[in-house]
């Protein structure tokens, strides 16, 4: 019997900072790249004798996420103590949720491109994040750690072994993150290291005589910061996942040798191992005495559920199939959530999806990257934009002169598009014998070019366009010229 | 239930405390009996009961997302063995490794 081609077969844990003001259980500001320890308290410095209070906040965030990825919400959950010793853990526990967490069973769909996938979620939980730990400068022989950090409430999703990829690994890590974002749920930005990704990686290689699938050991990537790391380490671990596998079929497997820890060192792309089953933690859980249980309120569940937005995928899915939007442009658009709703808005008020798309590719994001500046920032509202396009649709004036003249005017003045074309004498004419004149006069000064373009050279006709344009100062309404002037070169 | 050297030990090693071979004896003998103690709620029939999540009849404990004043870094740092600048100084850790 042949062997099966090994399949990759990958579960990825993520943690990402919730977007509270504060920490999970003390009144301390969450905070980046301010003054070490400078946002701490007795709380979560661990002291004796201090309580701590859950953040109702995060617990609403947690919640708003949990439901955005379809987890069940169970009757209760419960806190618990994980116990370790590390120095950027004060209290030497964590207090994360064990065996009863805030969500279950839930589902990520994301788009490889190798085609749309389902994973599948296992769990969403909270916890609290530990201090920073970093080596003294000057090489000391001693380390330095910051608590700010510690605290600070994290939510942890757990996937299903459904991911069989570096790409879909890391898509999946892209597409929480954009979910996370858009939800409001968190910022996610990977440098500050508001997330981290652990991939748990096997192969799966075949099956054994009851037809049970066997595995190579599990190894866990711990704390990879950006999504091209994922990717990275992810093949990475394959490729050295088949080489052991090749070299000691029998004894590389999940059965002998377990599950392992590794990093990643990003600049010479390898993994290397930190601990080995046998050196595996023990963690001692018990359920934290200090804090009370979360009984979901229906109700208030509800009124969560109920603030959720489209979901990216959903709003990009329409885009393409109802409104005819490039796969490009739908991505785009909806990468973000306010850049979504102005275009959302915008296409209603000038009742065109796809016009509002052009628009918005074309003028307002390259307004955006131009002054540097979020779509919130935008000094006009969609309906003020939508009256510009508008006046463009009903060929009142020309894009040219949108773009050109009446838009950086708006944008300078705050004036509306109306005005502007009315104090600017902007609007374009359609009288076909006053365009005809400018024509004539245009093929007369420019015989040589209208020869080109009759011996057969087509970018004559383009250069014939905009000398006309320029001689009615930009008024003439194109469609009109272009008609006239094919109707002169042809006869 | 009597609890083994090696249990005890490995107790140990998991909560960073070094015992002396007389501690282990000790301790074993001690936590012993307090798991005999705890095993007497055994005899209970508890089939048909809830398991309890806290002992506390209450539940959604919340407080507000709202800043308030902590320690300052000399106060914070003031009771650490060793600190350094506005840090708190530990014993060289060489490997990466992190727990959470
Ligand atoms: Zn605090």
């Amino acid at each position: 019997m042949s062997a099966a081609e090994p399949v990759p077969t990958i579960g990825l844990e993520v943690h990402m900072h919730l977007k509270t003001r504060t920490k999970m259980f003390c009144g301390c500001k969450v905070e980046y790249d301010v003054r070490p320890n400078s946002n701490v308290c007795p709380v979560c410095l661990g002291m004796p004798g201090v309580l701590p209070v859950m953040n109702g906040k995060a617990l609403e965030l947690a919640v708003r996420m949990a439901l955005a990825l379809g987890c069940t919400l169970p009757g209760l959950a419960k806190w618990d103590r994980k116990h370790y010793y590390y120095p950027d853990l004060p209290k030497n526990y964590q207090i994360s949720e064990y065996d009863q967490p805030l969500g279950v069973k839930g589902c990520l769909d994301i788009e490889t491109s190798q085609g749309p996938r389902r994973i599948g979620i296992i769990r969403v939980h909270l916890e609290e994040d530990a201090g920073k730990l970093m080596h003294a400068e000057g090489g000391g022989n001693y380390s330095v750690v910051d608590l700010n950090r510690t605290g600070t409430p994290l939510l942890e999703i757990v996937s299903e072994p459904d991911v069989h990829g570096a790409e879909e690994a890391r898509v999946y890590a892209e597409t929480l993150r954009q979910l996370a974002v858009y939800l409001g749920v968190g910022d996610c930005n990977m440098q500050l290291g508001q997330m981290r990704c652990e991939p748990n990686i096997s192969l799966c290689i075949g099956a054994d005589a009851q037809g049970k699938p066997r595995y190579t050991p599990i190894s866990e990537i711990k704390n990879l910061n950006s999504f091209r790391s994922v990717e990275r380490a992810v093949t990475f671990e394959i490729a050295r996942h088949r080489e052991e596998y090749e070299a000691d079929p029998a004894g590389y497997t999940l059965e002998k040798q377990g599950k392992s820890t590794r990093g990643w060192r990003d600049d010479e792309g390898v993994s290397f191992l930190q601990r080995s089953k046998e050196e595996a933690h023990d963690y001692r859980y018990f359920p934290e005495p200090d804090l009370v249980p979360f009984v979901p309120d229906r109700q208030w569940v509800e009124e969560i559920r109920r603030t959720i937005p489209d979901l990216p995928e959903i709003r990009r899915r329409r885009l393409i199939n109802d409104a005819g939007l490039s796969e490009y442009d739908a991505g785009v658009l909806t990468a973000d959530r306010l850049i979504a709703d102005y275009h959302e808005a915008l296409a209603e008020y000038v009742r065109d999806a796809k016009m509002a798309a052009n628009w918005m590719m074309q003028d307002v994001m390259q307004i955006l990257n131009e002054r540097k500046i979020a779509i919130s920032e935008f000094p006009l509202t969609p309906q003020a934009f939508g009256d510009l396009v508008n006046l463009v649709a009903s060929a009142v004036i020309n894009r040219n002169t949108a773009r050109e003249v009446v838009l950086p005017r708006m944008l300078a003045t705050g004036k509306s598009a109306g005005e502007i074309v009315k104090e600017e004498g902007l609007a374009q004419t359609s009288d076909e014998s006053a365009i005809e004149a400018i024509v004539d006069q245009v093929l007369a000064t420019n015989a040589k070019i209208a020869e080109d373009y009759k011996g057969g050279k087509k970018a004559a006709f383009g250069r014939l366009m905009g000398e006309s344009m320029k001689a009615s100062s930009g008024k003439a309404n194109p469609q009109v010229v272009k008609a006239i002037l094919a109707r002169k070169l042809g006869g | 239930m009597a609890l083994s050297s090696k249990e005890v030990l490995k107790v140990g090693t998991l909560s960073r405390i070094r015992l002396t071979p007389e501690e282990v004896e000790k301790f074993s003998s001690q936590l012993s009996a307090i798991l005999d103690y705890v095993d007497k709620l055994r005899e209970l029939d508890t089939a048909g009961v809830e398991p309890l999540a806290h002992a506390l009849p209450i539940h959604n404990v919340l407080r507000p997302d709202e800043p308030r004043p902590g320690l300052a870094p000399e106060q914070a740092l003031g009771g650490a063995p060793q600190s350094d600048g506005d840090f708190f100084r530990v014993p060289r850790i060489l490997n990466e490794e992190a727990g959470a």
